[in-house]
């Protein structure tokens, strides 16, 4: 008991770094470090608006994260999730501006697209990598901006709203696009759901299937998975393949749910803050759903601090930061301890 | 297109590109000791915010540049400190970073958005500036843009030419084999990881305080990644690098031209293009396509043109060492 205590306490060490570092940053540019704390808790939590808003910014981290454990597991750094999240909300937005059907037919179809789009980006970086030796996450990063080009130069061309283009996006989808909310609350259960059950087929995939065993093998070693009899190529194709679907799920979540139209900045940094909730959660599945819960809500709390106190909200991006290179270099002590 | 155009747009590719320079040739002897400093998207961002920000308040050019090397020098130091001494992954440890600066940059910097603040002054070299031709070309600049030239030749000249220089490539490439020979090879990595890094600070002034003044957010996003590529695509030589550096800031220059020229053109397609040349140049020299086609050459001019485009990793690289 004393035992776990005092490793609760030693991890809670970088943590606690994180937040002082932090307050050192809000003294230095002369802002109340506890209002601003404050501020951000209650924008996170004050309502249950606030926590649906939390429990909705989830989701994109979840499947996010739920494909990185995959691609990390076969020792790949898919930086590319950034643009695979934009690259399904694109193929979601191409049909559901062009199509109209019964919602009950027509949200299965986007999500499936969103699949599809953000699984043949994750392709192309796994091509790049596997066929071309371009590294992933120079691949990765290049599509990324490419598919942000290609979001801004489709907004602004094929696809702008009758007459003027603005930065606010294409038309709103039809209603029969839309995914359904619970209630008032801007929560999507589908969405959720789909989150979740993410989460836990990747735990199991990974535990308990030779597919798993397979991949990590190759994530260890690649060289000698290959030797083993391995199919290194296809299983690394898969991994990227998984992870884009995933995060291409995530992308076509963020157009028909939380936008209902396709705006310039839809992948909204969740893929990057996706890679570092699994750096946080040391690759172990089960522990990415809380840390994605506290990354969500700083998330939603820190825009309350340019209402409030005229701070730039990239605090919270500053502390989720921290946090993650504190820990990282706590672990580095205590391996060498060791 | 006319001839003042011409050199005008040659200049511009000149002056555009020097950050670049900067950030790739820092990274290249970074990586030369052996160490990957992932975190140069970030490390500019935050870099030029403070070079700017610390110019603005002190009204001193000279202090902002110097700010910005620290601060460079500094982020190099977290992932040496990271990866060298705590054993931990150098890639995280790099990306933190990346996400890192980027964020503290938007939110440090939030107070100095779009203010007018001093600059480097320009400074066209006597005589050589009347040359015709490469006068403007080159020689019509600020001391910035002269110092990247300085840069390019001093750091082949270091790397290949003397006795330090072949042991900062000894502890990259064969770390035990130096070490055996007597190199401290962790120190060493050290104090190359903080010197790359304080050249990609001077890189991030540069970009706020003279090649695109100011501040604002995400300023320079995507140059960090930029040059990250230059350093594989130049082969992980200096004057490789450098003309990796020239390239893409050609190809931005260019960008600015074809819009007045044909402005039927997205505009989008040029903010894209960078990133589909980084990606073409690095599956030209990493897809082993090159070579399969240079193999109907004969052998010498095959192994001209091989040594000339491509180059091999520091064999070290981004593996840690430990004394055994």
């Amino acid at each position: 008991m004393t035992q776990r205590l005092t490793n609760l306490a030693i991890g809670l060490i970088p943590v606690i770094l994180a937040l002082l570092f932090t307050t050192l940053i809000l003294l230095i540019v002369g802002a109340p470090p506890g209002e601003a704390y404050r501020n951000i808790v209650q924008g996170a939590l004050e309502s249950p608006d606030k926590w649906a808003s939390v429990v909705t910014a989830t989701v994109p981290l979840l499947l996010c994260s739920a494909g990185l454990l995959i691609t990390f597991a076969a020792g790949l750094w898919n930086i590319g999730v950034e643009g695979q999240i934009v690259a399904g909300a694109l193929l979601t937005t191409w049909l559901a501006l062009n199509l109209t059907l019964p919602s009950i037919l027509f949200i299965p179809l986007l999500l499936m697209a969103g699949l599809v789009g953000g699984a043949l980006w994750g392709l192309l970086v796994g091509w790049l990598k596997v066929y071309g030796g371009v590294h992933e996450i120079f691949g990765g990063v290049g599509l990324n901006f490419i598919a942000i080009v290609l979001t801004n130069y489709l907004i602004f061309g094929p696809w702008k709203p009758a007459g003027r283009a603005t930065m606010s996006g294409t038309e709103p989808f039809p209603a029969e696009a839309w995914l359904p909310r619970l209630g008032n609350l801007a929560v999507y259960p589908i969405a959720v759901i789909l989150a979740l059950v993410a989460i836990a087929l990747v735990y199991l995939a990974l535990r308990g299937t030779t597919w798993g065993l397979k991949l990590k093998a190759i994530g260890n070693n690649q060289r000698s998975a290959f030797l083993m009899g391995i199919p290194t190529h296809q299983y690394m194709m898969g991994a990227f393949l998984l992870c884009g679907a995933l995060a291409g799920l995530a992308g076509s979540i963020q157009a028909i749910g939380v936008r209902q139209r396709l705006i310039p900045g839809i992948s909204g940094g969740y893929g990057f803050l996706s890679l570092l909730v699994v750096l946080l959660a040391g690759y172990r599945p089960l522990w990415v759903i809380p840390i994605a819960l506290f990354f969500a809500a700083v998330g939603v709390g820190s825009p309350r601090l340019e209402l409030n106190m005229q701070l730039d909200s990239a605090l919270g991006g500053t502390l989720q930061g921290l946090v993650v290179l504190f820990v990282l270099l706590a672990q580095g002590v205590k391996k060498r301890d060791a | 297109m006319n001839a003042v155009l011409l050199i005008r747009t040659l200049a511009s590719v000149v002056r555009g590109a020097t950050p670049l320079v900067f950030a790739g040739i820092g990274e290249t002897i970074t990586e030369k000791a052996g160490v990957i400093n992932l975190s140069l998207d970030g490390t500019i961002l935050l870099s030029a915010m403070t070079a700017f920000a610390v110019a603005y308040t002190t009204d001193s050019v000279i202090l902002g540049f110097l700010a910005a090397m620290a601060v460079g020098a500094l982020m190099a130091l977290i992932v040496a400190f990271g990866s060298i001494t705590l054993r931990q992954d150098q890639v995280a440890i790099g990306f933190v970073l990346t996400l890192l600066g980027a964020e503290l940059s938007s939110f440090l910097g939030n107070p100095f958005v779009r203010l007018k603040g001093p600059s480097v002054p320009h400074l066209p070299i006597p005589y050589l500036a009347d040359v015709p031709v490469i006068g403007p070309i080159f020689f019509n600049h600020n001391l910035v843009v002269y110092l990247g030239y300085a840069l390019i030749i001093l750091s082949w000249l270091y790397i290949f030419k003397t006795q330090p220089g072949l042991k900062l490539q000894g502890i990259g490439e064969r770390p035990e084999a130096a070490f055996a020979r007597g190199s401290n090879v962790n120190l060493m990595r050290y104090v190359y990881t903080a010197v790359g890094g304080a050249l990609v600070g001077f890189a991030g002034a540069s970009y706020s305080l003279s090649i695109k003044l100011g501040w604002s957010h995400r300023h320079t996003a995507g140059n960090g990644w930029i040059a990250l590529a230059i350093v594989i695509f130049g082969g992980w030589h200096p004057l490789r690098v450098a003309f990796g550096a020239y390239l893409f800031g050609g190809l931005k220059s260019l960008g600015s031209i074809f819009q007045r020229v044909a402005p039927g053109i997205p505009s989008q397609f040029f903010n894209g293009a960078p990133f589909a040349l980084m990606i073409v140049a690095l599956l030209l020299v990493s897809s082993g396509w090159l070579d399969r086609l240079l193999i109907r050459l004969p052998t010498r001019v095959r192994r001209v043109i091989h040594d000339s485009l491509l180059g091999a990793p520091p064999g070290g690289l981004g593996r840690v060492f430990v004394k055994e």
